[in-house]
């Protein structure tokens, strides 16, 4: 095994010449799973996307296993945001999670019998199995994202990036959710998640990376989440913090992060 | 040139003019192609007010025809309510069904109605000095002139009575609701503008031209501008010139004088969109290059900053190692680094290792902080 | 003339029948292809393209003064190809958005297009005639051997549809994704694109430019409604697609000079009034049904909460029984009260003890306390 599961140096990434991430450096640890954090705007997704080759770098390298994103593919599993598809596609629960053995299918061959019972395997560990036949439309919010999260599974990968997989979900798909990330890192898997709620990161996730279009801090979480690093990148008070900084167990009902612009006299973090 | 080649000239101009005004609005809200549905719909309006009242002048076709346009608008948000299909495809189903009505009309009556398919695609501007305009039995000039021409200054009127409301509900939908104009009133009185004219300017250069003289102009004049009364000042200059360019290709070239209106007004949103001095594709293809220089300079400047002092600087901090570090090609490094030192960022020292200057550290500072 | 003689000479009249197979053979292709197009929010790139196509086959003629049909449907395609690239150059490299660029391609493209025509309208030769049939289509100028280039470009186009199925689901469906997993996005979507041209450019001569896009959009939409599976809907528009071509062009080869355009149109447009009104779940009247269902049994809940209520007050709950009027004004202003209590009464929740006169039964009380007592209920 590689030492890093994923490698960033100097990431620079500019839409229309205005930069949304700066001279980003980021090792990730294999088999833990890494947080990105950061307030709104702050390039979470641009970096996950940047990793997968969404997006091209202005500068920068990346590699994925310690390859480049091209020859590690077939081991990079992608969870998107869910609102970035239209939920009403005529389509079926079951055709979304076949999505992801696509890539190992190559060109024109189908999916058949081998990649269905995969599919309803990765279904059956999201707790959807009895929903492999509804319309993608009918689903709640919660449940397009465990979707989203079985079409990843069945990409059968190392590596699992996935953004905000917790956003908007009922508690019970959180716990779902969360047993799954937790199954995967016992089989020795990377997963770096985009992931919004803070008070939430220590009790989720091994290790954090705070971004606010730079780096701010990354490591394992009880050295990152320090109140001088979160209010670099959120800006002003973080009010929270007590409950986080340090502590495994956070207040669940704490009041979510600001969304403060980026406090324009933080201070670069030596490198 | 003849007094009816001034005469034709006259009206494009009008029409040209009129047809930017609102055309101007429809490209800000990104409505664009309500012109192409509504100046298809009239169609049907037209022909069904002359069923009743079987006089092709009258002014209850008018009347009629911007009403189906309304109603055309209504539709498709009818349509798009019921989320049964997307905005697009909604446009995409009504005005094909009211415009096939309304062909299916003409051609089965095409005895009585005095609308022929080429007219309605094509308009007949070219006939218009011969339609007078007689008050007491004198000659007033082309009729389509003067009616074109109330149709300009009901454009005009309308934009500068209802300036901010328009404005504002092109900009801040939200805002506009919270002061107290209904942003549905608005955009039904305005849509009804944008009926009226079409039906006026459809007489002169059809259906699908309509379109080209409502989009191009003000498409243009969008990438030339970003303030609202110089855009709608702009736009309808290059309609005007649009229009009389046209004319003269089309007497030039002996061909269709909508046709080559049409044309001109492509070729103006070309030049625009090529040589717009700001948001050109050519300023924009220099601006790049030149940001993507300034931009690598300051990058090389924070490169060698996070480096400086380091125990791998001198290996860092070489030309060689930035090509491979910042993955720029030889040619492009080095071109950077001449950049640099030109503005007096860096400064290379005896061992080919690159130097910080103080302006140089200053900079790299700066952007490392925003 | 009769339905019955219609088919007859739809089976036995040569000219007909040409003509049905080529709208048929087209409408499919539209409609299959078109599904794609509906998904991908793009309804009017094809109404761009159909215009774009115009100069095309304006110049096609002029350059080789041949107005067979090959050469015409490849000038459109050229020409409709064209404009496309330019609807995403000027969106790409503008502030222009996409339904300016459409609008202005659409138009300008069609401008020269009639200029070009006045051209060839000014050609001695009697070749030129008819070109004009292009703007609203005339199905009855159909050949075989024009019917047989429809079939089998339109057929090629199936062909790869069906065999890049996958690749052009997920590119519809989610194209990032499809990147992340080696989806070459921009390749894809160009053939896709170009799919849509062949089906647009085949159809020109006989539904005409200024209305096939309504051939594209219309049977998908009507698709659409009926069924939540993508290759459903593909074959459904497909089918529906080619009813509206025979239908259209059927109706307009029985002469009076109706172009073939906008009668197909017509049809369709009426496929998808029919699907938005009555398919069977996401139609307008299955809704309105749903939610008067709805409505109704909350109503009927709300006379069971009120008998219980009164029941619950009087003590003898299954056999004190109540008077409507007393019933009425617990309701407030809510109608249907006679309905409602008729349902309970049919599902054995209450009965009429006398004219006007209402109880709970022992399942009707039993009901209301699971309904409304859920957490002591056993
Ligand atoms: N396609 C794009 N074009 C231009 N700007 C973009 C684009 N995508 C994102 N941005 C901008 O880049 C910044 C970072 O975006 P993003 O990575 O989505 O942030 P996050 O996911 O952390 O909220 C934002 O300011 C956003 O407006
Ligand atoms: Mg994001």
């Amino acid at each position: 095994m590689t030492e890093t599961a994923i490698e960033v140096n100097d990431l620079t990434v500019a839409y229309h010449e205005r930069p949304v991430l700066w001279d980003v450096d980021l090792r990730v640890r294999p088999g833990a799973l890494t947080a990105i954090v950061g307030p709104n705007g702050a390039g979470k997704t641009t970096l996950i996307k940047a990793i997968l080759g969404l997006v091209s770098p202005a500068a920068g390298q990346i590699r994925v296993l310690g390859r480049s994103y091209r020859e590690a593919r077939s081991e990079v599993a992608y969870v998107p945001q869910r609102g970035s598809v239209d939920w009403d596609f005529p389509t079926s629960v079951l055709d979304v999670v076949l999505m992801g053995t696509y890539g190992s299918l190559g060109w024109i061959r189908r999916p058949g019998k081998r990649e269905e019972s995969r599919a309803r395997e990765a279904l059956e560990k999201v707790g959807m199995e009895a929903f492999a036949h509804r319309q993608i439309s009918q689903l709640s919010g919660g449940q397009q994202q465990r979707v989203f999260l079985a079409r990843a599974l069945v990409q059968d990968a190392r590596v699992y990036l996935m953004d905000e997989p917790f956003q908007g979900v009922d508690a019970r798909t959180e716990r779902a959710i969360v047993d799954v990330l937790r199954e995967l890192r016992e089989r020795g898997d990377t997963v770096v998640a985009v992931h919004h709620a803070l008070q939430t990161v220590p009790e989720y996730f091994d290790d954090a990376v705070i971004l606010n279009v730079r780096r701010i801090a990354s490591g394992p979480v009880g050295e990152v989440f320090t109140e001088e690093n979160l209010r670099v990148a959120y800006g002003g008070r973080v009010p929270f913090l007590q409950g986080v900084a340090g502590g495994a167990s956070a207040a669940r009902d704490s009041p979510p992060p600001p969304e403060s612009p980026v406090d324009r006299r933080a201070r670069p973090e030596a490198t | 040139m003849s007094w009816i080649d001034f005469e034709i000239q006259a009206l494009a101009i009008v029409v040209a003019v009129s047809c930017a005004l609102p055309g101007a609005f429809l490209v800000l809200r990104r409505m664009a192609l309500m012109s192409d549905a509504i100046s298809h719909s009239i169609l049907l309006g037209i022909v069904l007010a002359f069923f009743v009242v079987e006089d092709i002048t009258h002014p209850l076709l008018i009347l009629a025809a911007a009403a189906t346009g309304v109603l055309t608008v209504a539709l498709v948000e009818a349509l798009h309510r019921t989320r049964k299909v997307k905005e697009d495809a909604a446009i995409a189903l009504v005005f094909p069904a009211l415009f096939s009505v309304a062909v299916i009309l003409i051609s089965r009556y095409a005895g009585s109605v005095h609308l022929d398919l080429d007219a309605v695609l094509l308009g007949e501007i070219a006939f218009a000095p011969f339609r007078r305009l007689e008050l007491w039995g004198m000659d007033l000039g082309p009729r389509g002139l003067w009616m074109m021409g109330a149709i300009l200054l009901l454009n005009l009127l309308a934009i500068v009575v209802f300036y901010k409301e328009l404005k504002l509900s092109t900009f801040d939908a939200g805002l506009a609701a919270a002061l107290g104009f209904s942003p549905a009133l608005v955009h039904y009185a305005f849509m009804t503008l944008v009926s009226v004219t079409a039906v006026g300017a459809f007489d002169s250069v059809g259906s699908i031209l309509v379109v080209a003289l409502m989009i191009a102009p003000p498409a243009a004049a969008y990438l030339l501008t970003d303030r609202l009364p110089l855009l709608l000042v702009l736009s309808g200059a290059l309609g005007a010139v649009s229009a009389v360019s046209g004319f003269w290709l089309a007497r030039g070239i002996d061909a269709s004088i909508a046709g080559s209106m049409a044309a001109m007004a492509g070729v103006t949103f070309l030049l625009a969109l090529l040589f717009a001095p700001d948001r050109g594709v050519v300023a924009g293809v220099r601006r790049r290059a030149r940001q993507r220089l300034e931009f690598a300079g300051v990058m090389l400047a924070i490169h060698v900053l996070n480096h400086e002092g380091g125990p791998r600087a001198r290996a860092e901090n070489r030309v060689e190692h930035l090509q491979e570090h910042l993955r720029w090609s030889p040619d492009f490094a080095r071109k950077v680094v001449r950049h640099a030192q030109r503005e007096g960022l860096i400064a290379s020292g005896s061992g080919g290792e690159l130097h910080l200057t103080a302006l140089g550290r200053e900079h790299a500072r700066h952007r490392m902080l925003h | 003339m009769s339905i019955g003689e219609l088919f007859s000479l739809l089976l036995f009249d040569y000219t007909l029948r040409t003509v049905a197979l080529g709208t048929a053979a087209l409408g499919a292709v539209a409609g299959a292809l078109g599904c794609f197009a509906v998904l991908r929010r793009q309804s009017l790139l094809g109404d761009a393209i159909a215009h774009a196509a115009l100069p095309g086959i304006g110049l096609a003629f002029l350059l080789t003064g041949s107005r067979a049909t090959p050469v015409l449907v490849l000038g459109a395609a050229l020409a409709g190809w064209i404009g496309t690239l330019f609807v995403l150059w000027i969106v790409r490299s503008s502030r222009i958005r996409e339904d300016a660029a459409l609008g202005i391609v659409l138009s300008v493209f069609f401008g020269v297009g009639l200029v070009i025509l006045t051209f060839v309208q000014r050609r001695p030769t009697a070749a030129q005639a008819g070109l004009e049939t292009f703007l609203f289509g005339q199905a009855a100028t159909l050949l075989l051997r024009d019917v047989l280039l429809i079939a089998s470009l339109g057929g090629a186009a199936l062909v790869v549809l069906a065999l890049f199925w996958k690749e052009f689901k997920l590119l519809s469906f989610d194209p990032e994704f499809g990147a992340s997993v080696g989806l070459p996005v921009t390749r894809v979507d160009l053939l896709l694109t170009s799919l849509l041209v062949v089906a647009i450019v085949i159809g020109l001569q006989a539904v005409g430019v200024v209305l096939i896009s309504a051939l594209v959009v219309a049977p998908a939409a009507a698709a659409r409604q009926w069924t939540d599976s993508l290759s459903v809907m593909v074959v459904l528009a497909g089918f529906l697609g080619a009813l509206a071509g025979v239908a259209g062009s059927m109706v307009s080869s029985l002469g009076g000079g109706i172009p073939t355009g906008p009668t197909i149109v017509l049809v369709a447009s009426l496929a998808v009034i029919i699907s938005l009104c009555f398919a069977p779940r996401r139609g307008l009247m299955a809704g309105f049904l749903r939610e008067r269902g709805t409505r109704r049994r909350l109503r009927v809940d709300a006379v069971l909460a009120d008998l219980y209520a009164l029941a619950a007050q009087h003590g003898e709950a299954t056999s004190h029984a109540h008077p409507v009027a007393v019933l009425r004004a617990m309701q407030e202003r809510r109608g249907g009260l006679e309905r409602s209590l008729e349902a309970l009464e049919s599902r054995g929740l209450a009965r009429e003890v006398r004219p006007g006169e209402w109880c709970l039964t022992k399942a009707g009380v039993e009901r209301a306390r699971t309904l409304f007592l859920p957490e002591v209920a056993p």
